[in-house]
């Protein structure tokens, strides 16, 4: 998902439990809210802090690959609709950073955490996008595959958390439905558009899988997030259905999935398929994808470029305040 | 999920159809004599904020701060919106059966008319806003003149563009103020940035015999109208901004608007047209 | 110049319909000048009528807000930004 493999503090049975503690997870699972101000376990708030800061970072950077193709839309309709869903993207970045930041971490030093490869974002960024079909793949499996996760989690334990999702989700229909509007397009066009289209689908089919990370079966990470609701579903879960759902879409287009194994199990009323090269993820986690250094690059060089815009207003902001305030002093 | 009742998007030939039956009756459309005039004045319109657009929208994602790269996004998308309307009045004004999207992804270099001043490339920033704020004052000026058209269909349009370009000033001259009065460093680059632009502002004024033929038809102002207007404003800007104007030929560049273009706008259209030329007829 | 983060502001809005301002989340600018015009760019994307507070999130005094998700305007013009915009044959399910 947009956070992967995000490490969580150890779990505790309730008897083992603080008083605090115990009263905290008893409110967790009568589904109220926390609220920033409010008595919290440190693992809760760091893991918290890790995992939407991670999906924060994902947003940024999940602007670049479909920013790649805004100069190059071919309408300009597709153009304006590119860069308003590129643009929600950044506005979903600020809302995560906006929650981070109830925990006691400021946007800036998230920012440098990224940039600094302290903290990750998820995988599927790090893959490229070539031909104008990844506009429709990336709208439809990798906006799919986020709102997979994306919808529970607006129940999830943490308030402005649980808010900023709701809101992302929101908007992050109509990207899915862009995607798979372009997607229709390139598959009912000509050849050359129907083959970009299956490509797009090739190239994009594995890495969207991987969004939800390794299975968890038998994490303890997991388990502990899932007991704060912070983690809503298994990565194993989300898979299938993402899987369910999306095989249909892709069938619907006449596009083949890239899955020779992929079946459908009467039995589990769900589909069996291959699963994804994990060490293929790994390296991409690691930062030896294909685009990882094209995207950390870009991330750095426009906060660094940016640094003197920022400093600027923040002095004229100051200058501004020292002036009213010496001219309310003279009023007097 | 919120979500419009389908019968808000009945489809798009029907709403077109309906629209051009409640257009107001516009003679100049039906003006033979007028009518090359007419459409190239609807490219420099059209193209102008294509070109723009397209140069701001290079920014998404790479913006200083969020909020300066959803705010720049905006006015992209504003400008992108603006072209579809003036190019899609451009294509019907010419009736060759070309469309809106004809008119941005199948033309060469030597038939835009966009200012040479838009197409310039973003530079750090400084660049892109001083290009701006020089561009909307100019923009909002026009447009408000627009406004009182003897075209119905061009007023409308400027009416609907003015309330955005309206805003698009407001904060690009914000900006300038706050920046040059900023730090050193980004005083340093508002200076730089207004003295590489300004030998291409001129051009904004410089009235040609596709000026003089939609101002007699009252279409729009005379150009010479404007500059006092234009020239108020920018003194006032940038004196609070603390720049000095340079002291060079404002006018010194000039071209675009009978497409004798700088090299970068092959370049943009290059990238812009890429798929339409690629793949012809195919649909996206 | 010393590095300095912009502050936090949070952002109230009041819609056409006259209901008190609510509160629609945060963001940062370095004064409370441009934090307004940041939320209109940000939490409006500029549509009209509509008046904005914005407060230093240093400046609220909180218990234990609890309040429900931000209502989410998007601005009448950009039709795209709306799921129904995009014409999905009924075949291909829910998405």
């Amino acid at each position: 998902m947009y956070a992967q493999m995000v490490k969580s503090e150890g779990m505790k049975s309730l008897e083992e439990m603080s008083p605090e503690e115990r009263a905290f997870q008893e409110r967790v699972d009568r589904n109220e809210k926390i609220e920033p101000k409010e008595w919290m376990p440190e693992g809760y708030r760091k893991t918290l802090i890790r995992q939407i800061g991670q999906h924060a970072h994902s947003e940024i950077v999940g602007q670049l690959p479909e920013a790649n193709w805004i100069t190059r839309a071919p309408t300009l309709e597709r153009k304006a609709i590119l860069l308003a869903k590129v643009q929600d993207e950044a506005g979903h970045g600020l809302y995560l950073y906006s929650a981070a930041e109830t925990l006691g971490i400021s946007r800036d030093q998230l920012t440098e955490k990224l940039l600094s490869g302290d903290m990750k974002y998820s995988s599927i960024f790090n893959y490229p996008t070539l031909t104008w079909a990844d506009m429709g793949a990336v709208g439809w499996l990798v906006d799919g595959a986020a709102i997979m996760n994306q919808v529970p989690l607006q129940r999830t334990s943490y308030g402005p958390y649980s808010r900023a999702m709701i809101r992302i989700c929101k908007e992050e229909s109509f990207h899915q439905r862009q995607g798979y509007a372009v997607m229709m397009k390139m598959a009912q066009g000509t050849p050359e558009q129907k083959e970009m289209a299956q490509d797009a689908l090739n190239r994009f089919w594995f890495p969207a899988l991987m969004m939800f990370g390794p299975s968890d079966k038998d994490s303890v990470h997991s388990a502990q997030s899932m007991a704060w609701k912070i983690k809503m579903n298994t990565n194993d879960e989300l898979r299938q259905k993402f899987v369910d759902e999306t095989v249909p879409q892709a069938e619907f287009l006449g596009l083949t999935v890239p899955d020779e194994t992929l079946r459908w199990n009467e039995e589990k009323g769900g589909y069996d398929f291959a699963e994804p090269d994990w060490a293929e993820f790994f390296e991409v986690i690691k930062g030896n994808g294909p685009c990882n250094e094209e995207r950390l690059g870009a991330r750095r060089e426009a906060w660094d470029n940016g640094a003197w815009f920022r400093e600027g207003l923040t002095a004229y902001a100051d200058k501004a305040a020292a002036r009213r305030a010496a001219s309310n002093m003279a009023a007097e | 999920m919120p979500s419009l009742p389908d019968a808000a998007m009945p489809d798009a030939a029907a709403l077109a159809q309906r629209a051009a039956a409640e257009q107001a009756h516009d003679p100049h459309l039906a003006d033979v004599a007028l009518k090359p005039a007419f459409f190239d004045w609807l490219c420099r319109m059209g193209d102008n904020s294509l070109i723009l657009g397209h140069r701001i929208s290079e920014w998404c994602g790479h913006g200083p701060a969020l909020e300066e790269d959803i705010a720049q996004a905006n006015t992209a998308l504003d400008l992108i919106g603006q072209t579809q309307m003036w190019l899609g009045l451009a294509a019907e004004v010419e009736d060759a059966g070309r469309s809106a999207d004809d008119l941005a992804y199948l033309r060469d270099a030597m038939k835009f008319r966009n200012l040479k001043l838009l197409e310039l490339p973003n530079g750090d920033l400084a660049v892109t806003l001083m290009r701006q704020f020089l561009f909307d004052a100019f923009h909002f000026e026009l447009l408000t003149a627009l406004c009182r058209s003897s075209s119905p269909r061009v007023a409308e349009i400027a009416a609907k563009a003015l309330k955005e370009v309206s805003y698009h000033l407001e904060r690009s001259s914000d900006l300038v103020v706050r920046l040059g009065d900023g730090t050193e460093e980004s005083h340093a680059r508002m200076q730089a940035a207004l003295d590489k632009v300004w030998p291409y502002t001129g051009e904004m004024f410089a009235a040609d015999g596709v000026d003089e033929a939609v101002a007699k038809a009252g279409i729009a102002p005379e150009l010479s109208e404007l500059l006092p207007l234009w020239q108020r404003t920018v003194a006032q800007v940038l004196s609070e901004a603390t720049l000095s104007q340079p002291d060079r030929d404002f006018a010194a560049q000039k071209g675009g608007k009978q497409g004798r273009h700088t090299e970068h706008l092959g370049y943009i259209l290059a990238e812009m047209q890429f798929l339409q030329r690629a793949y012809p007829g195919a649909s996206w | 110049m010393t590095k300095k983060e912009w502050p936090l502001w949070e952002i109230f809005i009041r819609g056409q319909h006259g209901l008190n301002h609510r509160h629609v989340g945060s963001l940062h600018a370095p004064d409370a000048e441009m934090a307004i015009r940041n939320a209109r760019d940000v939490y409006t994307r500029r549509k009209e009528g509509v008046s904005i507070w914005a407060v230093p999130s240093a400046a609220i005094t909180a218990s234990s807000p609890s309040e429900k998700g931000p209502m989410f305007d998007p601005a009448e013009s950009k039709v795209y930004r709306h799921p129904t915009f995009f014409d999905i044959p009924d075949e291909v399910g829910h998405m």
